[in-house]
């Protein structure tokens, strides 16, 4: 559905490998993890904490909450917020966080 | 100029609870609020619909919170037939957590007092640190002890607001957000009353205008000696159930995040938040709580509370100027239902609740002329 915009800036283009829940997946070094996740083809994010309707990443920019997930294993990260690292691991979150025996 | 059976000034909690009370009732009703810059306890507030611990000085008030508290779930079923809102009510009881042996026992002897003044209808139980852990099994080790009261439950309070104004429109009722009224007057067993681009008639007022009430109450022979009085709270991301009933400091809400409450400052007018208040707040949350640790809060406020100099509600008819009436309480969650159940009916004509009767401005009055 997203493709890559070609990107003059040549500090952005090393290949970086981080997990999506059981997938491995190739992003680009300054990338979010929302834009990586989208041009690799993802959906959905999460399910919310009230109905567990599905939900992806929306405004880009911070504000409106839709694209939390688990990264390295802490849960509501704001996907968008977050770049990309070499080996981390992201999960999509199935409603609410649980608070206790969280590893964060 | 449109003409009303009741004009009701301030459209928190308790002018909406009072409003709807009374347009169910069948009475054209008119709600005339501030608006958005006021200042707004019923928007900024903690959502407890609680009894332990209440009334140790006048016992009444203890019976007229165990009303409403009583009343609270048809309330909450009845709104939302009418509306479709959920309050979110449960009332799975309460507990009120102790970080001392002296602060437990204390406590134990506080609530023991109340209960004999009531006559054991206010009951409770004191739990230790195991028992407690039954309840809240998160519960932190600092934690002595609790008290607990199966009397007392939280709600959405925002949800209520909104359902009682759409109460409130569902009966006929008319609501405007139409700026700060100024001016009462008294005019031929009625009053019109101004505010900032068009006036209102109505046979019967209602002052429920909160902090607003210091100002509007002279105007028709009553009076509202208030202050402010600010309390923050926090509140975090939202989690699975990990709090199953509230404590007079945290409470989990029906979406999942946890309030943390509260602070009592006397700082005037300014509804603000300040860092280390919070960090208190937050502070005593974790010590409670120890797995709220880890946890985003994500929104902070402030609020002031509408109080009177003894915190007792202020509830009156106008004696000069009949059909003027003055509500206002700090408790306006809890009270809720009966003040739409039972203090609108009085408004309208009926006899006084008895639990009411303590609560004029004499009290303030005879204190003040009372050499100490
Ligand atoms: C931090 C905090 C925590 C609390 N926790 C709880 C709790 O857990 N449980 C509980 O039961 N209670 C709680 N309370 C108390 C509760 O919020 C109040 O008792 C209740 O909201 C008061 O409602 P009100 O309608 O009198 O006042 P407000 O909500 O302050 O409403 C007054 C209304 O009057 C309007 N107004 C003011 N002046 C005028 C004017 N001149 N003309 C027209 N309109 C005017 C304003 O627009 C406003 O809408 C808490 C309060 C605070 C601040
Ligand atoms: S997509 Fe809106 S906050 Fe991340």
């Amino acid at each position: 559905m997203f493709k890559r915009l070609p990107l003059s800036d040549t500090t952005c283009n090393r290949d970086v490998t981080i997990t999506f829940d059981d997938l491995t997946v190739t992003a680009r070094e300054g990338e979010t993890v929302a834009a990586a996740l989208l041009a690799a083809g993802m959906r959905n994010c999460r399910t919310t904490p009230v109905s567990e309707s599905p939900r992806a990443p929306y405004c880009m920019m911070g504000v409106c909450f839709e694209c939390l997930m688990e990264v390295d294993g802490v849960p509501n990260v704001q996907a968008c917020q977050m770049l990309v690292r070499e080996g981390m691991q992201v999960r999509s979150q199935q409603g609410a966080r649980r608070l206790v025996h969280d590893h964060a | 100029m449109t003409s009303y059976d009741f004009a009701v000034i301030g459209g928190g909690l308790v002018g909406s609870a009072i409003a709807y009370g009374l347009a169910r009732a069948g009475h054209q009703v008119c709600v005339l609020d501030e608006g958005d810059v006021a200042y707004r306890a019923s928007r900024g507030n903690f959502g407890l619909v609680w009894v332990q611990g209440k009334g140790q000085e006048i016992p009444l008030y203890s019976e007229w919170s165990m009303s409403s508290a009583s009343l609270w779930a048809g309330l909450t079923d009845e709104l939302y037939d009418l509306t479709g809102i959920r309050t979110q009510h449960q009332a799975p009881g309460g507990v009120h957590l102790c970080y001392s042996a002296d602060e437990l026992s204390s406590r134990q002897s506080a609530l023991e007092s109340l209960s004999r003044a009531t006559q054991g209808r206010f009951d409770f139980d004191m739990l230790d640190h195991d028992q407690l852990r039954q309840l809240i099994p998160e519960i932190g080790e600092s934690v002595v002890g609790a008290s607990w009261s199966r009397l007392d439950g939280h709600a959405n309070p925002l949800y209520l607001l909104r359902a009682l104004h759409a109460g409130i429109q569902h009966h006929g009722g008319t609501y405007k957000s139409c700026g700060p009224v100024r001016r009462i007057r008294p005019e031929a067993g009625s009053f019109i009353v101004d505010c900032e681009r068009q006036q209102v008639h109505a046979a019967r007022v209602v002052l429920a205008a909160g902090l607003g009430n210091r100002d509007l109450a002279p105007q028709v022979g009553l009076s509202a000696p208030l202050a402010p009085n600010r309390g923050e709270i926090l509140v975090t991301e939202r989690m699975k159930p990990l709090l199953n009933l509230p404590t007079t400091y945290l409470r989990q809400t029906g979406e999942g995040s946890i309030l943390m409450g509260d602070s009592h400052e006397d700082v005037g007018f300014d509804d603000g938040t300040e860092t280390h208040v919070l960090s208190h707040i937050a502070q005593r949350a974790v010590r409670a709580l120890p797995a709220l640790a880890n946890t985003r809060v994500v929104r902070a406020w402030g609020a002031l509370r509408v109080m009177t100099p003894d915190g007792y509600p202020l509830y009156e008819a106008s004696e000069t100027y009949p059909g003027a009436f003055v509500a206002c309480c700090h408790s306006g969650v809890t009270l809720a239902a009966a003040h739409v159940k039972r203090l609108a009916p009085w408004i309208a004509g009926d006899t006084p609740p008895a639990e009411i009767s303590p609560f004029t401005a004499e009290r303030f009055h005879v204190q003040t002329a009372t050499p100490v």
